[in-house]
């Protein structure tokens, strides 16, 4: 069968050194969910020290201040993102589109390598004198590179170092997914055939070519401040008690660059969980997404938008008052297609067949806390609210719910979804719903009241609490039921993990299409996909993705390559088009 | 059905929590009632869209869920153009109707009154100081090369506006109250953030710039100063307070505070006896940012039973705490660390006089230390000695 | 639907597609095109503090600007060149603009020794080596994807000579685009002051 002849055989070739999409995107998955069990692993030493403030001797402020500098790297970065692209985009893309692999299968494979090196250049940091760098994952200067800092030598750099590499991999990566996209579909699958999943991550895609540069620019100049002496962002200083040799910098500068990457970035991490949320919603509720194209616009917009709100994370800056009136309105503005989005997934449940299965669990816990964290945006968002709750808890609960909490459920929902795909089994269902019930309750419990102490007035960022009036004993024995709680749901994922790696031998026979989807990714000859994916020939698609439950057909869904059915009006008002559009 | 449930119970707890919630913003102590009439609204409008979108998924997931055995189809309706604009339309009514209120505040914010007072705040590692300008009402330009161990604000000794400045001792200051004060902030090293919870008004403080907001403290009272703008390893114990006075009582505290002439005069002038400056210095170098006195663990060790008490120190060795260790450990902070603690403490510029003058008010720290937990490190108390 | 597609579409895996190619390129175009002007906007901004001084820009920048301005006509010409199936000719004269770009490349590293100053001596002078430094790294990039080029037409086999010309197209954009860049920059370095910016900025 053609396809054999370009097979890698041999283990290396097809398991380490593969070009196959989607080795490779096990490789970022298995490689980001790692790391993000060290993320994970940090969070709760942090915990411990919130809810038990003093008791373990080895948590002081320094130690205490790297844990939570690395955990929010880690998470941000080299687990959300990494995942959302490296894993679900290289595993989903190509099968969704009908191509054979990325256009760069080359490319592909080094970049994973690069996001790998990446890794191991952060992991190296914990080892170094010093310590990793304890400036918050926000890596503001001057503070970064100064002493009264932790890991403000070797910690720095080889973050710095670190972001690098990361940027390397993932322009490699970017360049991929939307060439491919772009160039690769198969006959009959137009741009607005395509699943929302691709769609997320596209322009996530684009977000990230455009954004990373910008933490490049000032990954660079933070680098030279500290190893060349330049006064990029480094005033005159006088630090512990001396005159030191820079001047004339702006950290302001550094605070512009960085919020220009580090709000995409957030949408970096969202849209693609908005696309892959979709996608979860109709298929499990067996009807088509409600207003699909209005979907694909509010996705376009809230990434065109998102490169002009960044100065909100900079209200109390110090940067010119007059900027406030800009960024609040940009702000509270890409609030409209973002909310049009979730009326539209609340719609398509409404008068569905919803199927409470796991993945659909896991999308309603979506709906649900991303509802709660985008709303709490409204309040940062608009600038004078923002000034008391500026770097206070109630930032805090607010990006845990819409980054650390609402995505991270999608990507447990997309992993139960798309697993029997990826290895022909089904998760174990029984464990599955555990691990959403405790997910999806505990992370409400340990985020919601999170919100009152930030109206109250507990800053971030602090190692510790004591002997402040204002604060009541009762916000410390609740800080310590949310660290009891946290450390529960920590627990928790142990059990996905264990399901994981034994249904890969035990779950249940799949079969090939077990949910019934419409999509093209679940109607590969074989399951799990061979080499090539398609066999002989490259499907042909006859109309969207979501076809399900269409009035006057024999099944309650019709997949994307299925022959036409006479008298069935199967795709809502598109033009009838079996060309490629290239 | 488990789903709709949990739902409806998320919906009711969050509401009960709300309303049985003892957490919520400290008492106003400024003009800036509007940013809580402002947060109040929002919450209103977020918390009615939160209830309502909620509970209609947990009706939907009721009403349309598959149920075993029954033949149902969904309903097949890619969309309804109409209702998607309307949404689009009242969405962005909403949106509007949160953002106009919010935008008319912050004009407010962004235009201190004219006759506003004038404080200025700066900020370091990690402790406040405090200037108010003197009878001229200006405040004196300020140098990062002028700062030194009795000028820590790095006042222009040359410039005439800076002379009667008078430079607020320790770290409380006064203000009066209604009466409006536009707050300058400085720092000398890297970002702060001076914030006050009942203030509800604050600004980050930025090396190399001067960043401003203004309030008119409307309620008396000693309130705590906190530090938001992550600084380091003493950034959650950068104590400070503000007391809101009368203005009388304002006008007797100013006056008692020392000018920089004055100040400059003190330093040239024979210095004080022994533990008195020892305890002055302490205070005003920071040292008890770090160090308590009263024998609680923090970032450094306590000073209390210190004085040739035999210290562990980093490198393995032992070493009896006494005044030639003291004196080098406050010249060369990083050539003798003491085991378990980390090695971040900034070196001061001291003279002799007032090197001494600190050994001399540790040593009347003496005595034993209070037993804590063995190993149990707790962050300071941050009382006054 | 045409035949070639049909092939395509049945064969195995895709071997470098050029089409792909130039979406590739166009993109990172656009990533490249964000990082310059996001140098540029931090080098605007650093110009606003009180501690600027202004840089002699080492003549020697018109001479580096004439050879890539003659490495750019050079890869143009390649193009046309090959268009009309001249391929030997062709190849001669990528050479020539191959050679050009390194020309181009050691004079700046002349400007970096006729400036004299150290890295860190003044904002202004940071700002020249990153921003010269950046771009020839973006060049060298360049001569990488040039020599692969190059390479395959160096072999003798014709059967995909269309190919050929397509990829020479590809470099003799990129070439284009670094030119731009470089133009740019160069006004930046040479012309653009605190003065300038505040009136652009409005805040003058």
């Amino acid at each position: 069968m053609t396809g054999d002849a370009h097979a890698p055989h041999g283990f290396w070739t097809r398991y380490v050194w593969s070009q196959d999409h989607k080795v490779i995107a096990i490789q970022y998955a298995i490689t980001a969910i790692a790391i993000g069990l060290v993320g994970l692993v940090l969070s709760n030493l942090m915990r411990m020290q919130l809810g038990f403030p003093g008791k373990f001797a080895f948590i002081d402020a320094q130690h205490y201040y790297q844990f939570m500098t690395m955990h929010g790297m880690i998470m941000v970065v080299y687990l959300l993102t990494a995942l959302f692209l490296g894993g679900f985009g290289n595993y989903l893309i190509p099968l969704m589109i009908g191509a054979r692999d990325m256009v760069f299968p080359y490319l592909n494979m080094l970049s994973f390598w690069c996001y790998l090196l990446s890794v191991l250049v952060l992991v190296a940091s914990f080892f170094v004198q010093g310590g990793p760098t304890g400036a918050g994952w926000t890596l503001y200067p001057p503070q970064a590179i100064l002493p009264g800092t932790p890991g403000h030598d070797w910690g720095i750099i080889l973050m710095l170092v670190s972001l690098l590499i990361f940027i390397v991999a993932a322009t490699m990566g970017g360049l991929n997914y939307v060439t491919t996209v772009l160039q690769a579909r198969t006959e009959g699958m137009t741009l607005f055939r395509m699943p929302l999943t691709v769609w997320g991550i596209v322009m996530a895609t684009i977000l990230a070519l455009i954004a990373f540069p910008a933490l490049l620019v000032s990954g660079i100049m933070m680098l030279l401040d500290k190893v060349a002496g330049t006064s990029f962002f480094m005033p005159a200083i006088v630090s512990m008690g001396a005159p030191l040799d820079y001047k004339g910098g702006s950290p302001l500068l550094f605070q512009h660059l960085f919020w220009f990457f580090g709000h995409p970035e957030v949408y970096i991490v969202a849209l693609p969980a908005f696309g892959i949320v979709s996608d979860l919603i109709s298929v499990h509720a067996r009807k088509c997404i409600f207003g699909y194209r209005t979907m694909v616009w509010a996705i376009l917009a809230i990434g065109g938008l998102s490169v002009v709100v960044w100065a909100h994370h900079m209200f109390v800056s110090g940067m010119n008052p007059y900027f406030g009136f800009f960024f609040a309105t940009t702000t509270l503005i890409i609030a409209v297609p973002t909310a049009i989005k979730v009326y539209n997934w609340v719609l398509t449940l409404w008068r569905g067949d919803i199927h409470l299965t796991v993945p659909m669990l896991f999308a309603l816990g979506f709906i649900s806390t991303f509802l709660i964290g985008g709303l709490t945006g409204l309040f940062l968002g608009n600038v004078s609210v923002d000034i008391p709750l500026s770097n206070t808890y109630f930032v805090v609960a607010h990006f845990h719910m819409v980054m650390g909490v609402s995505p991270i459920l999608v990507i447990f929902g997309g992993i139960y979804h798309w697993y029997p795909k990826v290895t022909g089994r089904m998760l174990n269902d029984a464990l599955g719903k555990a691990h959403f019930w405790i997910t999806f309750i505990g992370t409400y419990a340990i985020f919601f009241p999170m919100h009152y102490l930030g109206i109250l007035g507990m800053p971030r960022r602090y190692y510790a609490f004591e002997n402040y009036a204002f604060i009541p004993q009762s916000a410390h024995t609740l800080n310590m039921w949310i660290s009891v709680i946290a450390f529960i749901v920590a627990a928790a994922q142990l059990m996905f993990l264990f399901n994981l790696a034994w249904s890969v031998r035990h779950g249940k026979p799949a079969g090939s299409n077990p949910w019934r989807a419409a999509s093209l990714e679940w109607q590969t000859p074989q399951t799990p996909p061979a080499h090539g994916n398609w066999g002989a020939a490259t499907p042909v698609v006859y109309r969207w993705a979501y076809a399900y439950s269409v009035p006057g057909a024999a099944e309650d869904f019709i997949p994307q390559q299925a022959p036409p059915q006479p008298g069935v009006e199967d795709e809502p008002h598109m033009p009838r088009r079996t060309e490629v559009l290239s | 059905m488990g789903m709709a449930v949990a739902l409806l119970l998320i919906v009711v707890a969050s509401v009960l929590f709300h309303v049985f919630s003892p957490w919520w913003s400290t008492p106003l102590a400024s003009n800036w009632k509007q940013m809580d009439d402002t947060l109040l609204m929002t919450l209103a409008v977020t918390g009615a869209f939160f209830v309502a979108i909620n509970l209609f998924v947990a009706y939907i997931v009721l009403r349309h869920r598959h149920r075993h055995g029954k033949e149902q189809r969904a309903a097949y309706e890619p969309e309804n153009r109409r209702l998607e604009w309307w949404l689009i339309g009242l969405s962005t009514l909403g949106i509007v109707g949160l953002l106009a209120p919010g935008l008319f505040v912050y004009a407010n914010y962004v235009t201190p009154p004219s006759q506003a007072m004038l404080l200025e705040v700066t900020g370091q590692q990690w402790q406040w100081h405090f200037r108010f300008p003197g009878k001229d009402g200006r405040l004196g330009t300020t140098d990062a090369r002028f700062v030194s161990a009795d000028n820590p604000l790095g006042l222009n000794p040359d410039d005439p506006a800076g002379l009667d400045d008078v430079v607020v001792d320790g770290n409380e200051t006064r203000l009066p109250l209604n009466v409006p004060v536009k707050v300058l902030l400085r720092s000398k090293d890297v970002l702060h953030d001076f914030y006050l919870p009942n203030i509800r008004a604050r600004m980050n403080m930025v090396p190399g710039m001067v960043t401003s907001f203004w309030f008119t403290p409307t309620q008396a009272g000693r309130f705590e100063v906190l530090c938001a703008q992550l600084c380091g390893v003493g950034h959650h114990n950068m104590r400070g307070y503000v007391r809101v006075t009368e203005p009388a009582d304002f006008e007797t505290w100013l006056a008692g505070q020392r000018t920089f002439a004055q100040l400059r005069q003190a330093s040239a002038a024979p210095q004080a006896p022994g533990a008195m400056l020892g305890k002055a210095l302490a205070q005003s170098k920071g040292c008890v940012a770090c160090h308590s006195v009263d024998g609680s663990a923090s970032v450094g060790p306590t000073w209390r039973g210190l004085f040739n008490k035999s210290v562990p120190l980093a490198d393995g060795s032992t070493r009896q705490a006494d005044a030639a260790y003291l004196a080098e450990s406050i010249r060369e902070p990083q050539a003798s660390v003491v085991k378990g603690y980390p090695p971040i403490m900034p070196k001061s510029v001291l003279s002799d006089a007032e090197v001494a003058a600190l050994v001399g008010y540790i040593q009347s720290l003496g005595g034993a230390p209070i037993p804590t937990d063995a190993g149990v490190a707790n962050a300071t108390t941050g009382r006054q000695p | 639907m045409s035949q070639a597609t049909l092939e395509r579409r049945s064969t195995a895996l895709p071997s470098l597609s050029v089409p792909a190619a130039s979406t590739a390129l166009w993109f990172f175009m656009l990533v490249a095109t964000s990082l310059f002007m996001l140098f540029l906007m931090a080098y605007a901004m650093r110009m606003d503090q009180p501690d600027w001084r202004r840089l002699p820009v080492p003549d020697v920048l018109w001479l580096s600007a004439a050879w890539l301005v003659l490495a750019s006509l050079t890869m143009q010409a390649t193009v046309m060149i090959a268009r009309r199936g001249r391929m030997e000719a062709a190849h001669q004269t990528m050479l020539a603009g191959g050679v050009c770009t390194l020309l181009f490349l050691c004079t700046q590293l002349w400007a970096w020794r006729v400036l004299g100053q150290s890295f860190a001596d003044t904002p202004a002078s940071s700002f020249f080596y990153v921003l010269t430094a950046l771009h020839g790294v973006h060049v060298l990039g360049g001569l990488w994807a040039w020599t692969v080029v190059w390479r395959r037409g160096v072999d003798g086999t014709r059967d995909d000579a269309p190919d050929e010309v397509r990829l020479m197209t590809l470099c003799a954009r990129y070439w284009h685009f670094l030119l731009a860049v470089w133009l740019v920059l160069f006004a930046a370095l040479g012309w653009l002051t605190p003065e300038l910016v505040r009136r652009i900025c409005g805040t003058g």
